[in-house]
């Protein structure tokens, strides 16, 4: 059972990035979070789990374990890095449901969005388009 | 000669602030900035005389009309071409470059026939060739370049062959700055009797470009890359290839005659101007040549060399970063990585301290394939920045090492 919600999470990071109101502190916790994303197998580091649409590399992989999916992941940008590890933080270890049903609300309310250029954000949003996608795969895989 | 303070008060966005901080605009090589002159030009158009060129028979067509072929003589005169039916307009470099690659393609490119480009294209000259290769059973030939980014001469020399037909080929790269010798690379072509078309959307703007002293077949550039407006490029041909080629697109203003059996082509330029041309657009960049000229091409030339001088002492001296392209031959550009840091997180920490920089392949991926790279960081510069400018960036780049490291 999931004693912490999906809200709750995006609570919890959308009050971690308010503390500062300086970018440069706020890209600061995004290195620092990016250091501590659970670490990709370096043998699912391939083609077939790299996410397209951003300017640097991004591997993200799934692991369907009791019902939940877990993700793993790396990037070979920092800042990217510490993205991809805020969508895990919000997604993983749990149900196919719970992440097909989730609204994503934290990237504009700690101002992602507008403070990540165009392509940085495509990229955002390839990340999440993908997490997506594959709670949708497992959830019709159980069915 | 006009001082740099009242420079950069011709460019109105030079004043902005982004995030709060002063705006340093280290991107010129994807786009410039727009002097008021060009900017007022635009809008004398719209509130003044605009009217759809060569149709109407009313005063603001006529007007329209006037300008618009006036700013094909400036274009004329700028890279001292010989006539005005040798400058077309087109939407920009990368649409130059398809037209010649089509229409050259169509007429001349036979199976097995070989077209020269260099490792350092930018996408714009390398797919349009490689799409007319895939049509014609055609094969691109490369010009490999050295670690230093700069083209082998000895290599080009031998690609050519009887089975050339053309070599197209940039006068500036775009991701490294580096000029190449077209000079020589024409005169060599020259003496097989094979065409040469130069890719000047780099080097156009840095320089003094004489299409007849170099004596190119084939001139290209964009309007927004020399502080004219976007959506205009100019496509040089000398006469005689011009008339040998068949047209491009069809549509309005290009024909003579039209029947439902058959067509006729109108005469040079309007041959290859099909449709309602970007008119205002073409007439900003006439103000923008003028502005050039006004500021000078050797003060230009001058301003630049210092500040890449200036920048290129001042970026080495910082221990991790490495600057790619190091050629004795190079424009005010300053493509670089810092050890260890992704090009992409540099970028974002600049753009924060209000530093605009191009991060990426820069449109160029072989010549960072052929340097073993992602990507870099490439700092654009043009005669209105300035070595506070540059300062400010060295210590964002310092910034950038504490941060990540």
């Amino acid at each position: 059972m999931n004693v912490i919600t999906v809200n709750q999470v995006q609570d919890s990071i959308v009050d971690e990035f308010s503390v500062f109101d300086d970018w440069m502190d706020k890209y600061n916790l995004l290195i620092d979070m990016g250091k501590d994303i659970p670490a990709i197998d370096p043998k699912f580091k391939t083609r077939d789990f790299l996410i397209e649409g951003c300017q640097s590399k991004v591997w993200l992989h799934p692991e369907f374990r009791g019902k939940k999916i877990y993700f793993t992941a790396d990037s070979d940008a920092i800042i990217t890095k510490g993205i991809v590890g805020l969508l895990i933080r919000v997604f993983s270890g749990r149900t196919p449901d719970e992440i097909i049903s989730a609204e994503l609300y934290f990237i504009d309310k700690i101002g992602l969005r507008q403070n990540l250029s165009p392509t940085r954000s495509n990229g955002l949003l390839s990340m999440v388009r993908q997490i997506k996608l594959y709670a949708m795969a497992y959830k019709a895989k159980m069915s | 000669m006009k001082n740099i303070a009242d420079i950069r008060s011709d460019f109105p966005i030079l004043s902005t602030k982004v995030y709060g901080k002063p705006l340093i605009y280290f991107d010129n090589g994807a786009t410039t900035q727009k002097p008021r002159c060009v900017i007022d030009s635009l809008n004398e158009v719209f509130t003044s005389y605009n009217a759809n060129i060569h149709r109407g028979v009313h005063l603001l067509s006529d007007k329209a009309s006037e300008e618009y072929e006036k700013a094909r003589e400036k274009v004329r005169s700028f890279i001292n071409a010989g006539k005005r039916e040798e400058i077309i307009f087109t939407s920009g470099t990368t649409g130059s470059i398809n037209a010649v690659a089509f229409s050259f393609g169509e007429r001349f490119i036979k199976k097995g026939d070989e077209i020269v480009i260099s490792n350092l294209e930018h996408h714009a000259n390398i797919v349009p060739w490689q799409m007319m290769c895939e049509r014609k059973d055609a094969k691109l030939r490369i010009i490999p370049v050295n670690d230093n980014g700069e083209i082998i001469l000895e290599e080009y020399y031998k690609l050519l062959s009887p089975k050339t037909r053309l070599v197209a080929v940039t006068q500036v790269s775009n991701a490294l700055g580096t000029m190449l010798p077209v000079r020589q690379i024409i005169e060599t072509a020259h003496g097989m009797n094979i065409p040469v078309l130069v890719d000047g959307a780099q080097g156009v703007q840095h320089g003094i470009t004489d299409v007849r002293g170099l004596n190119c077949d084939f001139y290209v550039f964009s309007g927004h890359k020399i502080y004219g407006p976007t959506g205009i490029g100019v496509l040089y041909g000398v006469e005689k290839w011009l008339a040998e080629l068949p047209p491009y697109q069809g549509g309005g203003d290009m024909v003579e005659n039209v029947t439902f059996e058959k067509t006729t082509y109108n005469e040079l330029p309007f041959r290859f101007e099909a449709g309602t041309m970007n008119f205002p657009a073409a007439i900003g960049l006439g103000t923008a040549l003028d502005y050039v000229l006004s500021i000078g091409r050797d003060n230009i030339q001058k301003m630049e060399q210092e500040l890449l001088d200036y920048a290129t002492k001042r970026l080495s001296s910082i221990d991790s970063l490495k600057i790619y392209g190091n050629s004795n031959s190079k424009i005010s550009t300053i493509s670089f990585l810092l050890k260890d840091i992704h090009q992409y997180d540099t970028g974002m920490i600049l753009d924060k301290l209000g530093i605009a920089i191009r991060t990426g392949t820069h449109c160029a991926q072989p010549v960072m394939d052929r340097l073993g790279i992602s990507g870099t960081v490439r700092a654009s510069m043009c005669f209105y920045n300035t070595k506070e400018e540059i300062d400010v960036l060295a210590t964002g780049i310092e910034k950038v090492i504490s941060m990540f490291s």
